[in-house]
């Protein structure tokens, strides 16, 4: 007996209770977030900050608490979901995004501290001629069950090209150890990247 | 993460000038240490003067051979530095072994130095903590210890030093270079730049408030290059030492002439093994002068409840870090 039989639930209709569960999570992160916003309310509060925030080519003039993470601005203020929260303390890699050009945590950089960067999202990938190499080779190859570290995945393995990581398998994990798979998908996650740096490599990137 | 206020400065003045005005400020730079505990809410600045914009993340060449590794520079710039590689292997190892890719890419030369220890206890706001709390008492001192220290420790704190690339630096005998408030600069050598627990663990190095680190010297002793760094832990990549070793041999006509040894995992900071290095000296390089000298590193380890094993796995760590420098190798 399969644990499906077992349990009596299938893999469709789990993910259909958890779509239909989600609105209820939405709810919760909006309430966690609420809580925040009081916080900054208060009168230990220091005051907002302007910063300019330069994401995936445009320049946003945001007000902002000092507390305010880059994940939080990118997020809440700019409304950008693409790049995601894991652990919120640099542990996962779920919220990379490139700073300069850098895989950078953006859970870990305050959003004031990130003004007058260059800051390149998952949303900022793709071009009028289609998806970047990396995301072609991530949707090729299969790399991702659940999908929530796959933004940070990309990221990641954009900030790799541009590191000269080695291509052998083990080189990869290495080079890649920073982003954290729940599902396990990481043969096809080193497979999309092997593919992606011979595309980068074949163009004399 | 409690309220404070943030400043932005563009010069080593500016930055020691904001820092000096309170008393609870603190340097930001990569801020892979910092932010985390301050979302923790165990580090609780109120003042955060952020010097990531000061230009000192150059590295360069001293005029008698050694070189200037600026305090901002980034973790994976000074390990791909071609003269780190060629002249400081042990160093581009240390910082390649640790963290990730990202983190790399964020921690600074001098923020790296000033890392926190993982202890759980002290991690843990709900949780007795001398350094974090100072008297409130050690709760990893007959608490779950596993990871803690067992050399260096004191009877209110057993936290170890968790990180890689300052071990490197202590076996390297790098000096640290401050600019002071009010003016001033000092130079200090990582021996004398990391204190011991003693009465209060809260102090763990010899920085005064407001004091910037402005660069890190290596010196140019050409044997340097002969040095490896061996790391232990629970898993491949992206984890904590349980314990390892930054060794360096000068080896002529089949005799130590000099040795460096630091221990990392298994000290409450990086760990010096002067004893270690005297037993090798004049010494054929090989099992029993290693042996010695791992047993010389060791001596006076004080393992915990669950960190016994610290204690062998230092010495074998050392032992194998030892044996692949005297091999040529260092990979």
């Amino acid at each position: 007996m399969d644990d499906d039989q077992r349990t009596g639930w299938s893999r469709r209709s789990f993910l259909g209770v958890s779509l239909g569960a989600l609105p209820v999570l939405g709810w919760a992160t909006a309430s966690l977030r609420a809580i925040r916003v009081p916080l900054a309310g208060s009168s230990l509060a220091a005051a907002p900050l302007p910063v300019a925030l330069n994401v995936n080519g445009v320049s946003r003039q945001i007000l902002i608490d000092p507390r305010v993470t880059l994940l939080e601005a990118l997020r809440d203020n700019l409304e950008l979901p693409g790049t995601k929260e894991g652990c919120d303390h640099g542990q996962c890699g779920a919220c990379t995004v490139l700073v300069d050009g850098r895989r950078t945590l953006s859970c870990l950089t305050l959003g004031v501290a990130a003004g007058g960067r260059k800051i390149t999202t998952v949303e900022g990938l793709a071009t009028e001629q289609g998806l970047h190499p990396v995301q072609a080779a991530f949707l090729e190859n299969d790399a991702f069950q659940c999908g929530y570290c796959t933004p940070g995945q990309i990221m990641s393995a954009v900030g790799l090209l541009a590191e000269g990581c080695p291509g052998e398998p083990d080189a990869i994990r290495e080079c890649m150890s920073g982003n954290i798979c729940r599902c396990g998908a990481y043969p096809n996650i080193v497979a999309a990247i092997q593919q992606a740096r011979g595309a980068a490599g074949s163009k004399g990137a | 993460m409690n309220p404070f206020s943030y400043a932005r400065v563009s010069t080593s003045a500016a930055a020691v000038d904001a820092a000096a005005r309170e008393t609870g400020s603190a340097y930001l730079a990569g801020g892979t240490t910092l932010i985390d505990l301050m979302q923790l809410e165990v580090v609780n600045p109120a003042t955060l003067v952020d010097v990531s914009a000061v230009p000192l993340a150059r590295i360069e060449a001293l005029p008698g051979g050694g070189l200037r590794l600026g305090a901002l520079a980034r973790n994976s710039d000074v390990a791909r530095h071609p003269a780190v590689l060629e002249r400081y292997p042990v160093l581009s190892e240390a910082i390649l072994s640790g963290a990730s890719a990202q983190i790399r890419n964020m921690a600074t030369t001098g923020g790296n130095l000033l890392q926190r220890t993982r202890c759980y206890y002290f991690r843990d706001v709900a949780s007795p903590c001398n350094k974090r709390s100072p008297g409130t008492g050690c709760s990893a001192i007959g608490g779950y210890n596993r990871i803690h220290a067992v050399l260096g420790t004191s009877q209110n704190c057993i936290a170890s030093f968790p990180g890689d690339m300052p071990v490197a630096l202590a076996a390297l005998d790098a000096v640290i270079r401050t600019r002071k408030p009010h003016g001033g600069e000092r130079t200090i050598p990582i021996d004398a730049f990391y204190v011991s627990y003693g009465d209060d663990p809260a102090r763990e190095t010899v920085l005064e408030h407001g004091e910037l680190i402005t660069a890190v010297d290596l010196p140019a002793a050409g044997w340097l290059a002969h040095s490896h760094y061996l790391k232990v832990r629970d898993r491949a990549s992206y984890e904590f030492a349980l314990a390892s070793a930054a060794v360096a041999l000068d080896v002529q006509s089949g005799r130590v002439r000099q040795a460096r040894i630091a221990l990392g995992g298994v000290a409450t900071k990086p760990w010096r093994a002067v004893e270690a290095e005297k037993a090798l000296i004049g010494s054929a390089p090989g099992a029993a002068a290693f042996g010695a000298a791992a047993e010389a590193a060791l001596h006076g380890a004080r393992p915990q409840t669950h960190n016994g094993f610290k204690v062998e796995l230092g010495k074998r760590t050392l032992t194998r870090a030892l044996e692949r420098v005297a091999a040529g190798g260092t990979a």
